[in-house]
């Protein structure tokens, strides 16, 4: 157990140590799990040194989580197969703003993720080469997963 | 009585008997090899209509006849209507040239061979306006990829082909039954025989477009290949004629190499030998096709080119050499 | 780096073809704009989303109590890790103790439910590349006679043979009755058998090798970047799995191997699961000798939906499905329904290699490496 917290809390002091060139980057308490919390206009690059850095050449997965007044929230998951880290890369979008850069050019995988999360939540990613919806139908109106968005919303001319 | 007729009559009725007796065949061949399938696939098969599915291949025609005939609005309409006929009748064709027993068949011509390997590559030309005039992308590939594959496996299929041919001395397919008399059939001639049927069932499985040289239909690619605009009797008369060709194969390869009529017993039981050893080709081209994967084009042609042709022509040089040193068997 | 819709509709030699949404190998409803110059492919553009339902707003409008009966409709080839991927992930916010007996029921029926998957895998690839006329229908009939043995294991479990409801928060919902394990390790013994029919007919087999060997080659690199995981990610050289990695439900108290292959093509994707087939088989084995007495779950005979309440908080469970890593991220605001939930779909980021890897290949080689990838499309749709 006490080698577990170890591993966790030298992988916190890289992190720390790596990202503490860019400003305004927060990086979470311990866990095996790290929170990097990262400003909007440095959500790509800070991705880029977790992955070049940290060697976190796994993307897991990337979605947003509407936090209704407070904006749009960005997260994605980045893992290091080999060594066992795993972060949680967050930035804020703030109130009423639905930009934010893309990771395509840092994680290939990007691709297909940012094209869902713009389909669900109406978020453009700057940067991606060809954001278009992913799951729904192209003349979708509206982006369900936002919690404006009610559950019964018609979709004519089928409801 | 029947020897008294014109020829020209005697040849009609021939031709309609074996012409009836192909179609029927067809028919029930379906059941068989869907028999045949289900056993190997720990499955029963057909068995509801009719004691054990017996009926089943006529309700599979009657099905076909109601099935309404569909035309692409886009297709070129008279090759596409034309195409099953023009493809239908080559496969029905090389049965003219099959003697069933002494003096019994449509025609024995002295280049029976010859016939039926230049008649039964005709299909390709029905099969090419099917795929045109379709009008569709996957059968554009599929017929593209027919031609490639026939004019490549009729060569060593033909090769194949001459070396009971040279053995017998003759093109003539009831002079090569009479050469295996005896029970001296050429499938136990050594080596040669041997090889000589391995690559005839081989090119023979090819040019009949069945698994695993199945490209042309492909239908987890090409979804149906070349028939896929096609319905109703239309179809039918396409499933008709590759039924029709693969068993014109496999009684080619039984005249050949499996000694034709020759069998144990009186000598009127002869075509019922002829039929039993089609059966059995038949079989075994089905046993291939429900075992193996299908291969891909381009590794079709580099086996046909690369390994089939040389093997086969070396083959043919082989059987030369043996019987300028021996003198052929008959 | 690769452009990701490297269509030319104008290119007059090229021809643009529809490969689904209804096609006999889309694996379900899946829709690729292949550009092709002669049979090779030089650019697709992979159309998905004809089997979405919104499965994340469901989430947020479903009890924690009601969701994971509907979480097995995600991938309903292997619904037993979806579902425990969410009541994981509920269970990791509370911090609700699962009883022994319970994980090792879990990882029963997970890895069962990772050989019936297998069992579809082999089947319907070999049908993609055999043909439903030929070879590929023979395995594909023997592979399901294997599944119908394992989903009759199910049905005497839960009643269902498809779409389970076993999980629930806090444990598992039925214990195994009278006699199942025994009928169990008859299954496996069968299933155990019949591996050898199946390898023999595909392992030396030269047209299997000609269709497999060289074929939609993944790198590395390729696969972490893109998120490909489970299989693919082994064959292709990473040496993870999450249940020896980061262990779940006991997973540490079994002993098995983890297949790893270098070569990245299908035919590594095909002994990877081969082997797999086997680890499983031996992880239920133990699992059934070893099965603790005790409760099933500890918060059994829930009856409302307010029972289950999850405090606020946020966590990311992981399982190790069939197709791969199964994530739900689920954010919780301490009320009965979730806050929001996030689906990782293992066939989702496994799917998303085909752009990278298609170009080049033909239009034969498609099928192998769809066939070889195993998507599920109410996964990658959800």
């Amino acid at each position: 157990m006490t080698s577990e917290v170890n591993h966790a809390e030298m992988n916190r002091s890289r992190a720390v140590m790596l990202l503490a060139d860019i400003p305004g980057v927060v990086v979470g308490e311990g866990g095996p799990v790290l929170n990097v919390e990262a400003p909007l206009e440095q959500f790509a690059s800070v991705a880029a040194i977790l992955k070049e850095k940290l060697g976190c050449f796994f993307f897991a997965f990337l979605t947003a989580i509407d936090h209704k007044e407070a904006g749009l929230e960005v997260v994605a998951r980045l893992d290091n197969l080999d060594s066992q880290v795993s972060v949680m890369l967050r930035a804020k979008l703030g109130a009423g703003n639905t930009h934010c850069p893309s990771l395509y050019h840092v994680y290939r995988g990007a691709n297909w993720m940012e094209r869902e999360c713009f389909d669900m939540f109406g978020i453009v990613f700057d940067g991606h080469p060809d954001l278009r919806r992913m799951l729904l139908p192209e003349d979708w109106k509206g982006h369900p997963l936002l919690k404006s968005y009610a559950i019964d919303t018609p979709y004519p001319p089928y409801r | 009585m029947i020897a008294g007729l014109p020829p020209i009559v005697l040849s009609a009725i021939m031709s309609s008997v074996v012409l009836g007796f192909v179609v029927g065949l067809v028919a029930y061949t379906t059941l068989l090899e869907r028999k045949f399938a289900a056993r190997m696939q720990s499955r029963v098969g057909p068995y509801r209509v009719g004691p054990h599915g017996l009926f089943q291949p006529i309700a599979d025609g009657l099905k076909l006849l109601l099935k309404e005939d569909l035309i692409p609005a886009a297709a070129d309409r008279t090759v596409f209507n034309l195409a099953p006929v023009v493809f239908v009748v080559p496969c029905l064709m090389i049965f003219a040239s099959i003697p069933f027993a002494p003096g019994i068949g449509v025609a024995d011509l002295n280049i029976g061979v010859l016939f039926f390997l230049a008649v039964s590559s005709m299909e390709i030309v029905g099969l090419f306006m099917a795929g045109w005039g379709s009008n569709n992308k996957y059968a554009l590939i599929s017929v593209m990829r027919a031609v490639n594959q026939i004019i490549s496996y009729d060569l060593p299929l033909v090769m194949a082909a001459m070396v009971p041919v040279m053995l017998a001395g003759s093109l003539k397919l009831s002079d090569i039954a009479k050469a295996q008399e005896g029970g001296f059939w050429f499938i136990f001639y050594p080596v040669l025989g041997q090889l000589g049927f391995l690559a005839f069932m081989i090119a023979g499985v090819a040019a009949e477009n069945r698994t695993p040289f199945d490209i042309l239909e492909a239908e987890s690619e090409l979804v149906a290949g070349f028939r896929v605009e096609y319905s109703g009797m239309k179809f039918g008369l396409i499933q008709l004629g590759e039924y029709a060709h693969v068993l014109g194969t496999s009684f080619l390869g039984a005249s050949l190499f499996l000694g034709a009529w020759a069998g144990p017993g009186p000598v009127w039981l002869g075509p019922l030998w002829l039929f039993i050893k089609a059966m059995v080709m038949f079989l075994l081209f089905t046993w291939v096709r429900w075992s193996f994967l299908r291969i891909k084009v381009d590794q079709i042609l580099a086996v046909s080119w690369e390994l089939m042709l040389p093997l086969t022509l070396g083959l043919l040089i082989l059987t030369s050499i043996v019987i300028v040193m021996r003198g052929p068997v008959a | 780096m690769a452009e990701v819709r490297a269509i030319d509709y104008t290119g007059s030699e090229r021809l643009t073809m529809n490969m689904g949404p209804q096609h006999p190998s889309a694996h379900g409803v899946f829709r690729a704009i292949l550009t092709l110059e002669g049979e090779k492919i030089v650019g697709v553009d992979a159309v998905i989303g004809y089997l979405h339902r919104c499965h994340e707003k469901l989430a947020e409008n479903l009890a924690y109590v009601q969701y994971p009966s509907i979480a097995s409709k995600t991938d309903y080839v292997a619904a037993m890790a979806s579902e425990l991927a969410y009541v994981m992930a509920a269970e990791k916010i509370a911090q609700f103790e699962v009883p022994k007996r319970a994980q090792y029921l879990r990882v029963i029926v997970n890895e069962l439910q990772r050989i019936a998957s297998h069992c579809l895998w082999l089947g319907t690839w070999c049908l993609d590349m055999g043909g439903a006329l030929g070879g590929g229908t023979s395995i594909f009939l023997y592979c399901i006679r294997e599944r119908e043995l394992v989903l009759d294991l199910f049905e005497s479990l839960v009643g269902a043979r498809l779409l389970y409801g076993f999980h629930q928060v806090g444990g598992v919902r039925y214990d195994i009755p009278a006699g199942w394990a025994d009928q169990c390790r008859t299954t496996l013994n069968t299933i155990e058998q019949r591996l050898h029919e199946y390898e023999a007919m595909l392992h030396d087999n030269a047209f299997f090798e000609a269709r497999t060997r060289g074929v939609g080659v993944i790198s590395s690199a390729l696969a972490q970047d893109v998120g490909v995981c489970g299989p693919l990610l082994r064959a292709s050289g990473v040496n993870f799995d999450l249940r020896k990695n980061v262990p779940y439900s006991s997973y540490e108290d079994f002993q098995f191997k983890v297949p790893v292959e270098q070569e990245g093509d299908c035919h590594a994707r095909y002994r990877v699961r081969m082997v797999e087939f086997r680890e499983s088989i031996k992880i239920v084995r133990q699992a059934l000798d070893s099965l603790p007495e005790g409760p099933i779950s500890s918060r059994p005979g829930v009856k409302s939906l307010g029972q289950v309440r999850v405090p606020k908080g946020e966590a990311y469970a992981r399982v190790e499905g069939p197709r791969g890593e199964v994530g739900c991220y689920l954010v919780a605001d301490g009320s009965q329904k979730p806050y929001r939930m996030k689906w990782r779909g293992a066939s989702f980021s496994n799917l998303a290699v085909l752009p990278y890897i298609l170009p080049g290949v033909t239009v034969a080689d498609v099928v192998a490496i769809m066939g070889s990838v195993d998507p599920v499309f109410g996964e990658v749709d959800r």
